[in-house]
């Protein structure tokens, strides 16, 4: 219970917004795409904070679930669901390939190898207009349907797009706490420990990206759907560095640091919209000062800050107990 | 071959580019056993543990586990056929909590949940301290603590043989008793153990036999206290 009271917490707070903030720009516009953009940073999370592969291609699965969906629904007439389900399964083959042997990189060469991937996938948008529409983009794509409850209003977008961020949430909460989970952060420190515990590395790697890229898949399914128009621009590498960006900022391992950091560099530039022509100097140097001053990552950071705040007396205490502690275990 | 060994090993090679570490390395292990492999810095215990477990891969020559040749098997099936190895300087998992480590040590026994609650019970007995910390990151715990923590996780693992490299290394002196008697403690209760270790004399102490290991071959082998009384081996490695 204790450990999914954050989660409860996120579910009132995405549920209240609208109630509190009635056909607010803010909430159902920017907070659609923030929402989109929190379950590719909680997906990406999952590889980057917990597994610790870095990802500078995330965008391109992204993308191959938009244009799946968007081909399918613009071109050859058909029903948005089962677009949904085609595009994930086909990024969900793309990733499973090309994971094995991207995985084996490490460091410096694996974010290269993503990085390329990123921009294949980008090249192959533009270049292949018969099919994708090429820089023009896709237009004209359906919108969802549950049942006959047509999501055409930016506030049903709203809930469907904060139910599934939801389910993403609960799901990584859930995965971290497996046992795989464990396996994965595991991993993440040092990958020959992991073996030696009987951890097939390789195969929980794989099985990580894959999911990842199935997310993705399907936020860029109902992005391409909500947006009813994609361009090669919105899964460009750019895109790919903001995700990675937003997972950072949040802090590394943290789902709801994920969240946080993909609500933050969503709303900050809508918010910077005042300066004008110093919207982009002023962003930057903000993430610089969040960076220099909580280098967590802003959910840890701020934890820490309240308990300081709220606990001031404690913190004397502390030591010395940890001091008894550890004199009886070298005994 | 008949052979009533746990662990055979047969003419092991190994090498780190164009050079040989392990130069043709044969020995055994009987159940039950507690044996010993002492050499100095660079003589090639931790790449022969390494190669038993495959996580770095041999050149040549044989390994056989339990009747069945292990030599090119990948590492994790070697744990899951129950070879556990606790590694040198102890690779705890730094921000898991201590209890997530221990867990991750039973990764293998995934079909055996009572049994790892069980065993967990025990190595809190074992080790009170992990208890105590079992919430905090293992990052935190001391070099001893985290001796005690990589030796609990590499038995949540069910081994039948357990490989030890070198878990004096870095500890205080009155820490390495303690470290060994837990080590002979294991061995009594039936778990075979190959114990790699620099500091000979605390090892062949405790150990049933011996190996002396010199630039990647056995020069020596025989009954721990046998060697515990050779000239060479005190001149060489005991300081006599």
């Amino acid at each position: 219970m204790k450990r999914l009271s954050g989660f409860y917490l996120l579910a009132i707070a995405v549920a209240a917004l609208p109630f509190i903030f009635p056909d607010n720009y803010f909430v159902t516009v920017v907070g659609v795409s923030a929402g989109l953009h929190a379950i590719l940073a909680v997906s990406l999370n999952l590889l980057m904070g917990y597994a610790g592969q870095i990802s500078l291609g995330h965008a391109a699965f992204f993308g191959m679930g938009a244009y799946t969906s968007a081909i399918l629904t613009t071109r050859y007439g058909w029903n948005p669901w089962p677009t949904i389900l085609v595009g994930a399964a086909f990024t969900g083959v793309v990733a499973y390939l090309v994971a094995r042997p991207i995985l084996k990189l490490k460091g410096h060469y694996l974010a290269m190898a993503t990085l390329g991937l990123g921009i294949i996938v980008h090249i192959v948008i533009v270049q292949m207009g018969w099919l994708t529409g090429g820089p023009d983009g896709l237009g004209s794509i359906p919108s969802l349907s549950i049942f006959g409850w047509e999501v055409d209003s930016d506030e049903r977008w709203y809930i469907v797009i904060g139910t599934l961020l939801m389910l993403v949430v609960w799901l990584a909460l859930n995965i971290i706490d497996s046992r795989s989970g464990r396996a994965l952060r595991g991993l993440h420190g040092s990958e020959v420990a992991a073996e030696m515990m009987g951890i097939d590395t390789a195969a929980t790697k794989t099985g990580v990206f894959v999911l990842a890229a199935l997310i993705a898949s399907v936020a860029g399914s109902i992005f391409a759907h909500q947006q009813a128009f994609v361009s090669p621009d919105s899964f460009s590498f750019f895109f790919s560095i903001e995700l990675v960006t937003m997972v950072v900022l949040g802090g590394m391992a943290s789902t709801y640091g994920a969240v946080l950091g993909a609500i933050i560099l969503t709303f900050l530039p809508e918010l910077l919209v005042v300066f004008e022509d110093y919207e982009v100097m002023i962003f930057g140097g903000i993430l610089m000062g969040m960076m220099i001053f909580l280098p967590q990552g802003l959910f840890i950071g701020l934890q820490e800050l309240l308990r300081k705040l709220t606990r001031p007396k404690k913190t004397p205490a502390t030591p010395v107990a940890e001091k008894k502690e550890s004199s009886h275990g070298a005994a | 071959m008949p052979s009533d060994a746990l662990l055979q090993v047969e003419a092991l090679t190994a090498h780190y580019g164009p050079i040989q570490a392990l130069n043709g390395i044969s020995l055994e292990v009987k159940p039950g056993e507690l044996v010993a492999m002492v050499g100095a810095n660079g003589a090639g215990k931790t790449t022969l543990l390494h190669t038993l477990s495959n996580v770095h891969k041999s050149s040549g020559g044989k390994v056989i586990f339990d009747g069945q040749e292990i030599t090119r098997t990948a590492p994790h099936k070697i744990v899951q056929a129950g070879i556990c190895h606790i590694p040198e300087g102890r690779q705890v998992f730094a921000p898991l909590s201590v209890e997530d480590n221990l867990l991750l040590g039973g990764f293998t026994q995934r079909k055996n949940k009572a049994w790892v609650e069980e065993e967990l019970a025990k190595i809190y007995t074992l080790f009170p301290i992990l208890k105590e910390k079992r919430r905090q990151a293992a990052g935190t715990l001391s070099g001893g603590q985290q001796q005690m923590l990589a030796m609990g996780r590499a038995l949540l693992g069910r081994p039948k043989l357990l490989l030890l490299d070198e878990p004096s290394m870095g500890l205080a002196p009155l820490l390495v008793a303690e470290i060994f008697r837990v080590v002979r403690e294991l061995n009594e209760k039936g778990v075979t153990i190959l114990l790699v270790e620099q500091n000979a004399k605390a090892a062949l102490g405790i150990a049933d036999r011996g190996y002396v290991l010199e630039t990647g071959r056995v020069v020596l082998s025989a009954d721990a206290d046998e060697l515990l009384a050779d000239e060479a081996v005190q001149k060489a490695y005991l300081g006599h």
